[in-house]
């Protein structure tokens, strides 16, 4: 019975990364997200429901539980129903490699699996098809617009991210997530052996590290379809993009979707790159947590201080950039570590 | 009871007849690539397959996979490539009325 | 016990999702079965300790095929396509030529002794593969590369709109 045991365990662990995304992801994204607009803008943001508004998102929730959940006439409602889901899925699953940091005599992860970045960017393509078919299925010229434009922007940015994921790969010769962090444990104060400072017995690897730090965060940028590459829903051309026709929950899980990749490219790049639960002083999930929020933060603030790019300017940073940017990493990296 | 080679060839080789069956009857360009892929898969299920089960250790039937899948997106491409070409010149991508060569 | 009950799950995930792939007169459905179909074979080199291949099945197949295949009906036929005849006239004899392959298939690999050997695969075949890539493959892997290439330009010329 056996099996029976990890499939129980399986349940359950993805209940645990359900919960924890839908509260941390979603309720703790949309409301933090809301402040720091806010902030940057001179408002005060979400301030009634709750101590400063730290209950804004439930009762949020609450009221789009309530909504209708609208199917257009002449949509395709099966593919319609479905795409929400998949995309919640496809995110819930990439958190799946996540390693949040030691606890209890263990690393903190669902599974510790050998090709475990490779998975994760398998899942982060999957949010493609859910995308491209719930603009399609929505019978609406916006959506399927928005579906479109999301299929290119993603495949083209998938490159740039697995090129740069192959950096770290290549420093630390292996693809599971714990084996890369615990790569990275010591050096100076606990941040000298972070990939972004490259190997500490060649440091010539600096620049490389650094350079598929900022061509990691970029790709994801575009990948999670935040501004300035949110494209895919830009309100003011489009409506809402893919998820116009989109009512009540399957909008909500959408949107979670949304924050669940957003907030698991974050915690990827503090693992490839920032030594993921490596630091002084505080323990490692504290540490863990503190470089998802910074980067979060950052995308945050990216999102509400520039404006959006055009299609064309967003392809050709992808195909004449980041992607020849890509292979020079990837050829420079291995040069200097053999 | 355990799950041995047979077990995957059988599933390989349903596969590879849908796949055959959707080549044979489809009228669509897209629809015959689609075929073709669940072909292409079958294949790759078993050269996985022999390589666990006959030459554990060898890995040639992995290597041959990823050929094959690399092939299939090369494939892809410049099939679909192909279909859009046709739809713009044809407005038809239903291989039994591309027939301009014929006459 | 479990590796069958896992077998039986992805073998159905496989298969079922592919009979709607070649019969669903919605051309939209039937890429879109495409992917579950694609993932069960994910699956199945999971099962076999295939890791590497699996990880690749999922980006290339289920990431980028998938998506290429959908982007190319949506632009064509304009949409679904189910108002128009979806199957030739040739569905009896492919029907049953492909059901006689079937048939001939399974009793040639299921009657065939093959000579199985028991032994494990090396532990993480990631390196492992990259490693047979380099050295006994090196041809194929650079003749591939050309392939990949070649069809790469092939694809962007056929695919460019004449100026």
């Amino acid at each position: 019975m056996n099996w029976f045991l990890e499939i129980v365990k399986a349940v359950l662990a993805a209940l645990a990364v359900f919960t924890f995304l839908a509260v941390v992801g979603a309720m703790l994204g949309v409301y933090l997200e809301r402040k720091i607009s806010g902030w940057i803008q001179s408002r005060l943001g979400p301030k009634h429901v709750g101590p400063q508004g730290l209950l804004q998102t439930i009762a949020d929730t609450v009221k789009l539980l309530q909504k209708e959940n609208i199917v257009p006439s002449n949509a395709d409602a099966i593919t319609f129903n479905v795409a929400p889901l998949m995309a919640v899925v496809a995110a819930l699953l990439a958190w799946i490699i996540i390693p949040f940091g030691p606890a209890f005599g263990r690393v903190l992860v669902v599974r510790d699996i050998n090709i475990g970045l490779l998975f994760f960017i398998g899942m982060a393509s999957l949010i493609v098809i859910a995308i491209l078919l719930g603009g399609w299925s929505s019978n609406n010229k916006y959506a399927l617009l928005g579906g479109f434009r999301s299929a290119s922007q993603m495949i083209s940015y998938e490159i740039p991210l697995a090129l740069a994921v192959m950096v770290p790969i290549m420093m630390a010769g292996t693809m599971s997530t714990v084996g890369i962090v615990e790569a990275q444990r010591g050096g100076w104060l606990g941040i000298g052996n972070w990939y972004i400072f490259g190997l500490p017995g060649n440091r010539g690897l600096l620049v490389p590290g650094f350079l598929a730090f900022v061509v990691f965060l970029t790709a994801a940028t575009a990948e999670v379809n935040r501004v300035p590459f949110d494209l895919p829903e830009a309100d003011s051309e489009l409506v809402g993009g893919y998820f116009t026709e989109y009512t009540g929950m399957r909008f909500a899980l959408f949107q979670l979707g949304e924050y669940a990749e957003a907030f698991a490219m974050a915690a990827l790049t503090s693992v490839l790159f920032l030594g993921g639960w490596h630091g002084p002083w505080l323990p490692g999930i504290v540490w863990f947590f503190i470089k998802m929020f910074a980067l979060v933060f950052f995308l945050i603030w990216v999102r509400w201080t520039y404006p959006r790019l055009r299609l064309d300017q967003l392809l050709n940073l992808s195909w004449k950039g980041l992607v020849p940017l890509g292979f020079v990493l990837v050829l420079v990296t291995g040069w200097l570590l053999v | 009871m355990q799950v041995g080679l047979n077990h995957y060839l059988a599933v390989s080789a349903l596969l590879f007849g849908l796949g055959l069956y959707g080549i044979l009857t489809r009228r669509n360009a897209v629809a015959i690539l689609m075929g073709i892929e669940l072909m292409l898969n079958a294949a790759n299920i078993n050269l996985v397959a022999f390589n666990r089960y006959v030459a554990p250790g060898a890995l040639a039937g992995h290597v041959f996979a990823l050929i094959i899948i690399t092939l299939a997106a090369c494939e892809a491409a410049v099939g679909l490539a192909l279909v859009l070409a046709v739809y713009r010149n044809l407005e038809t991508i239903h291989v039994d009325e591309i027939n301009v060569m014929k006459w | 016990m479990g590796e069958l009950a896992a077998f039986i799950i992805l073998a159905i995930v496989t298969l079922l999702p592919a009979v709607v792939v070649v019969t669903s007169r919605n051309l939209v459905r039937a890429a879109m079965s495409l992917i579950p179909s694609f993932l069960g074979v994910t699956g199945l080199f999971v099962l076999l300790q295939a890791e590497f291949v699996a990880g690749i099945q999922i980006l290339i197949y289920a990431g980028a095929i998938a998506v290429l295949i959908l982007f190319v009906i949506m632009l064509t036929q304009g949409g679904t396509g189910t108002a128009l005849r979806q199957v030739n006239e040739q569905q009896l004899v492919g029907g049953l030529v492909a059901g006689a392959l079937t048939i001939a298939l399974l009793g040639l690999l299921l009657r065939t002794p093959w000579p199985l050997v028991a032994g494990t695969l090396p532990r993480s075949n990631v390196a492992a593969v990259g490693g047979a890539f380099l050295t006994n493959f090196i041809l194929a892997f650079e003749i591939s590369s050309l392939v990949l290439l070649v069809s790469l330009v092939g694809a962007l010329v056929i695919a460019r709109r004449e100026q």
